[in-house]
């Protein structure tokens, strides 16, 4: 029905030419991307093959060695307010504070971003942690860390999500209802990205875009 | 895809191959059911307000600071600790305790605070709401002037409490008790705002704990050198406004500054 619209849309997130180098070896040259609303985008690659600086690059905590990046066709630097506005960022470190409860973890997560807190134990629930609501996150697993950090997306409005290994730690149904979420926020004009070793089960291939980075042992820059 | 055989950076042996991402035409056949919300340019619920974005991480840090007392016990026992030694070294005499009181409480709070400003932004590092906040739509400078202002009511306040009991303690001239206390309350701001931006920039070091004090301590001394005179002007029946106003100057210059450079040097760190 709106595939047509979707076509003609402007990318949500769109790279140009970026380059990226860390520990002066080169992690990728030139890569160009453009995502569009409804994708859903898996960067593959071999461990330090790049792709969580890819993610934060994309996110705009990491700046590239060269390109740019671009949100509606502006440049990120340009419109960080809305941009940010309108991201969702997962990264490796899970953001739980160990000294507060699940909850309080996950409604400063939510305000933070300028959401209402008020579904927050539902959205815990969400993510099997109903009875963990008033536990101290130091005393719960790092599973259980990730998931109060996931819980966040189940309210999530937001249309760009980047998820750094969203499935790290967490078991088979967690990753099952995840996959699900990924998939309806795909439809309701949405994209994700994210980085993940295992295989994306629940969604269609032909539904998911790759990106592959390649890890080089002859990369070093003399 | 996209290797270019002379790139901008002289490097022929970079293998840097990235497959073509597939940027094919829409794969995904729109299924989505009328009833699932669109997304639009999201529209946060509740409306951004410096306001809300300041109590909120005020709360959440004195939340943290209130369930690890060690925090929060630890330099104010420092301070203590290094200040009641001093008569015990030195010896009772009451004129060469009160000539060296000022100094000695000031650079005593001037190293609990420098104690205490490593937590400020490295277990958020440690745990990644660091990033989450910086990716926040609130400006960056309205959190970070939370996070310090909840530092100084955690290490600076309490410092500030105690001083006039430690004071007593060093024989402190009658008259310099009020100049005491309020080149404490406008410099321990100074310290933490100072502060701040040194922690911000060491925050990714592994060990940045010496390149810590090397970048602060020298921030630092301004503040000690005109407290410390105020104090002693004090002592002798004068008007020592005059140090103050320089304090205060220092005070509202780093308020207005240091939230910028802050965010500026998380920024950098977080890269």
């Amino acid at each position: 029905m709106n595939t047509l619209s979707k076509k003609n849309a402007t990318p949500l997130i769109s790279a140009k030419k970026l380059t990226c180098i860390r520990e002066e070896r080169l992690l990728f040259d030139e890569l160009s991307l453009q995502i569009n609303p409804g994708d859903i985008v898996q960067v593959e690659g071999p461990n330090g093959s790049g792709k969580t600086s890819l993610l934060r690059i994309l996110s705009g905590l990491s700046q590239p060695y060269d390109g740019k990046i671009f949100y509606k066709e502006q440049l990120i630097s340009r419109c960080r307010e809305e941009f940010h506005q309108n991201l969702l960022y997962f990264g490796h470190l899970s953001g739980v504070k160990g000294e507060m409860t699940a909850e309080e973890n996950l409604d400063f997560n939510l305000a933070l971003h300028g959401y209402n807190t008020e579904d927050s134990l539902a959205n815990l629930a969400k993510v099997n942690l109903s009875g963990f609501e008033d536990s101290l996150a130091s005393h719960l697993s790092a599973g259980q860390h990730r998931r109060i950090a996931l819980a966040r997306l189940y309210q999530s409005t937001v249309p760009i999500w980047i998820l750094d290994e969203p499935f790290t730690a967490i078991d088979k149904q967690g990753v099952a209802s995840l996959e699900q979420l990924f998939t309806l926020h795909a439809q309701r004009g949405g994209c994700v990205i994210l980085t993940t070793h295992q295989d994306l089960i629940s969604i269609k291939p032909e539904q998911i875009k790759k990106i592959t980075l390649d890890y080089s042992y002859d990369s070093a820059l003399d | 895809m996209t290797l270019k055989a002379q790139s901008t950076h002289e490097t022929e042996n970079i293998v840097g191959k990235i497959d073509k991402i597939l940027i094919d035409e829409a794969l995904i056949e729109s299924t989505a059911n009328d009833s699932s919300p669109l997304i639009s340019s999201a529209q946060p619920l509740q409306p951004l307000s410096y306001r809300h974005a300041f109590m909120l991480v005020l709360k959440r840090d004195l939340t943290i600071a209130m369930r690890h007392k060690d925090d929060m016990i630890n330099p104010l026992l420092f301070f203590v600790i290094v200040v009641t030694l001093f008569p015990l070294g030195i010896g009772p005499e009451a004129q060469t305790l009160s000539r060296i009181a000022p100094g000695i409480i000031w650079v005593a709070a001037l190293l609990a605070t420098l104690l205490s400003l490593d937590r400020l932004f490295k277990s958020d590092h440690h745990d990644g709401s660091l990033e989450q906040m910086l990716l926040s739509p609130h400006p960056i400078f309205i959190l970070v002037l939370a996070k310090i202002f909840a530092h100084w009511l955690i290490t600076g306040l309490p410092l500030i409490l105690i001083a006039p009991l430690l004071a007593v303690l060093l024989h402190l001239d009658e008259n310099s008790y009020t100049a005491l206390l309020l080149t404490l309350l406008l410099g321990t701001p100074v310290l933490s705002l100072l502060g701040a931006v040194g922690v911000a920039l060491t925050v990714g070091i592994k060990k940045g704990g010496v390149l810590l004090s090397l970048l602060v301590l020298p921030l630092y001394i301004p503040v000690l050198i005109f407290a410390t005179s105020a104090i002693d002007t004090a002592a002798l029946g004068l008007p020592y406004s005059g140090q103050l106003a320089i304090i205060a100057a220092l005070f509202f210059g780093s308020l207005t500054l240091a939230p910028f450079a802050v965010g500026a040097a998380l920024k950098v760190s977080t890269n």
